[in-house]
């Protein structure tokens, strides 16, 4: 009886050809447009202005790929986009933890006053500080510098308050009560018991972060130009210009797209994993 | 690691008490006096002083970089500023505010977010909500799915809207192919307003659909089984299961996206100015698709005020906190409601 009523239920219940056939649409129309980047970027700009639009790949594609290398200073874009997306997301997951462990395991005053202010800071949009963060990069000559994008996006409010919510449940008060016993120093606890105790938080925080900066657009395209661009910002370049070859364009967003493409095909489960459970401490 | 761990728990119970610094001071020779003050004394200053350490670097870069921004973008608003000479700054009071609501291109920018935000972010949770649902049954190769429903999470704004830029083309653009085919005619997606702004949705909803269902199947999965054989019992079908189980059960992560998504559509900004193509600031030859983000953009880095885009930002702001406080209302209202 319970056996039979559970396979009525829930998450026990077999999905049937229905539901296999919807899911099988949602995928080709998440895949489709990657693929057809793919096909696009093998063709000439000729053959994508024609009807019917290309459904299987030409010859174009080695061509095309060397042509957006350096056209849009590919190499120094994809190398500066690792830098900065190296970078963000180190420091974000260091200072998150430092911070996080503090909010949720230690006492001091002011505490809570200022935890909520960090939750608050959650609500500001980036929009609100460009101005003055452009005029400041302006004076100090960072303009095409990597600081510039660097250092404004190095810590996360997000992040801060992310670490918490795990810290509070994964890491028991009573560890860091008897390392503190034993005589062990603040950074003897951080690093023996909190790092070790924290490492899959701080796997999701600096993957999301990671994506989050490899893809970041709006204060990088402010920031930056042709000359010392990230990845995003010599795509947009590359798309806008008055007559763009669209096959080399194609080839460009194949371009700053594979690394985190391969990334998924690779750790695509773990991905996956790191969200969802992001999704449940967050 | 580990192990450290483990016997810093084990000698707190035993021995621990011997080895604390206070006590150790007692019986050891005179001569090391000094360095046992000075080592209880660092003790005692590292407990009080370290939280402010760990917590200092996000404080120090958010003043940095969010906090004195943030006023000063306060402060500029009040002034004329130019581009090309920002420090030159002229008190106008909130003459950038009134001039503001007389804009008929803030009030059309406006219009454009509300309406891109709409179209992008309903569609987009309803169906994440029913693929989270799909993916939350028995499956073979359910993970195949996740991961392929969250690969358009991987792509940036740039190479996304590039691709659909030529998927949306008029003349030669695959959508409007395949519409020609089955006879519904071209459409123009450039020109048009609600045909544009449907196009610069879709590529939010193509980017951001497959991450929302993951936040709702993880919220599902945490849903206990109990509550749906309980439904079961009483006869409910699938259909009655998900709208009276699963949809409650979700609802404070469902209000979490709702807000994520709404602070997203405020700010959207990269989709339309690359669909735009070369006139992308203005958000299309009629400012038919410009969001309230592209308008800041074209007023201080196509127009040189940077005083007045200061006055756009503090606006999309205002903006915000009021649709947060409706969020909140809303929220509440659902609450008490059950």
């Amino acid at each position: 009886m319970t056996k039979l009523l559970r396979a009525r239920a829930g998450r026990h219940l077999h999905g049937g050809p229905l539901t296999y056939a919807v899911l099988t649409v949602f995928t080709v129309g998440s895949l489709f447009p990657l693929v057809w980047t793919a096909i696009a970027a093998s063709r000439n700009n000729t053959r994508l202005s024609q009807t019917p639009p290309p459904f299987w790949f030409g010859g174009n594609l080695f061509k095309n790929l060397q042509t957006a290398w350096t056209d849009a200073n590919m190499g120094l874009a994809l190398l500066n986009t690792a830098v900065v997306a190296g970078t963000i997301a180190l420091g974000t997951v260091l200072f998150s933890t430092l911070a996080g462990f503090a909010f949720a395991k230690l006492r001091f005053r002011f505490k809570n006053l200022l935890m909520l202010l960090v939750v608050a800071t959650m609500m500001v949009p980036p929009q609100l500080s460009v101005v003055p963060l452009f005029m400041t990069v302006a004076e100090l000559e960072w303009t095409d510098q990597l600081q510039a994008v660097i250092l404004p996006t190095l810590v996360s409010a997000f992040g801060v308050f992310f670490m918490r919510q795990y810290l509070v449940q994964a890491l028991p008060s009573e560890l860091v009560e008897a390392a503190r016993v034993d005589g062990a120093s603040s950074l003897r606890i951080i690093w023996h018991i909190v790092f070790p105790a924290a490492r899959p938080a701080m796997a999701v925080l600096g993957m999301l972060t990671f994506v989050a900066a490899w893809n970041d657009f709006f204060w990088p395209i402010i920031a930056l130009t042709q000359d010392n661009p990230t990845v995003q910002v010599a795509l947009a370049n590359l798309g806008q210009g008055f007559v763009p070859d669209q096959s080399v364009v194609m080839a460009g967003a194949l371009l700053g797209t594979l690394p985190l493409l391969l990334a998924f095909v690779i750790f695509g489960r773990q991905i996956v994993g790191g969200i969802m459970q992001g999704a449940v401490k967050g | 690691m580990r192990p450290y761990t483990d016997q810093a728990a084990s000698s707190a119970t035993g021995d621990a008490a011997a080895a604390g610094p206070q006590q150790a001071a007692v019986e050891r020779p005179g001569g090391t006096d000094r360095r046992r003050l000075w080592r209880s004394r660092r003790y005692r200053w590292d407990i009080k002083y370290s939280p402010y350490a760990f917590v200092a670097p996000f404080f120090v870069f958010f003043a940095a970089f969010g906090v004195f921004p943030l006023l000063y973008t306060g402060w500029s608003s009040l002034h004329r500023v130019s581009l090309a000479a920002p420090n030159d700054m002229q008190w106008v009071g909130l003459r950038n505010y009134t001039r503001l609501l007389e804009d008929e291109f803030f009030w059309n920018a406006l219009r454009n977010t509300f309406t891109i935000g709409v179209i992008s972010t309903v569609p987009q949770l309803l169906m994440a909500l029913g693929i989270a649902h799909l993916l939350n049954y028995r499956l073979r190769a359910s993970g195949f799915f996740r991961v392929a429903i969250l690969t358009p999470y991987a792509t940036s704004v740039a190479a996304a809207t590039l691709v659909f830029v030529l998927l949306f083309g008029r003349d030669y653009g695959m959508i409007n192919w395949a519409l020609d085919a089955v006879g519904l005619g071209k459409v123009d997606w450039q020109s048009g307003t609600l045909s544009s702004q449907v196009a610069v949705s879709t590529i939010v909803i193509w980017r951001w659909t497959g991450y929302n269902a993951l936040i709702y199947l993880a919220a599902m999965q945490a849903v206990p089984n109990d509550l749906y054989e309980s439904a079961a019992l009483d006869g409910a079908t699938r259909w009655q299961q998900f709208i009276h189980v699963t949809v409650p059960s979700l609802r404070p992560t469902i209000l979490f996206t709702v807000v994520v998504s709404t602070i997203g559509a405020t700010q959207l900004f990269g989709e339309p100015l690359l669909f735009g193509g070369a006139s992308g600031q203005k958000g299309g030859a009629s400012h038919q698709f410009q969001t309230l983000g592209l308008y800041l953009y074209e007023q201080g880095w196509f127009n040189f005020h940077l005083g007045r885009a200061s006055a756009i930002a503090w606006a999309m702001f205002l903006i915000l906190l009021i649709v947060a406080g409706i969020n909140l209302l809303v929220a509440r209202r659902l609450r008490k409601s059950q």
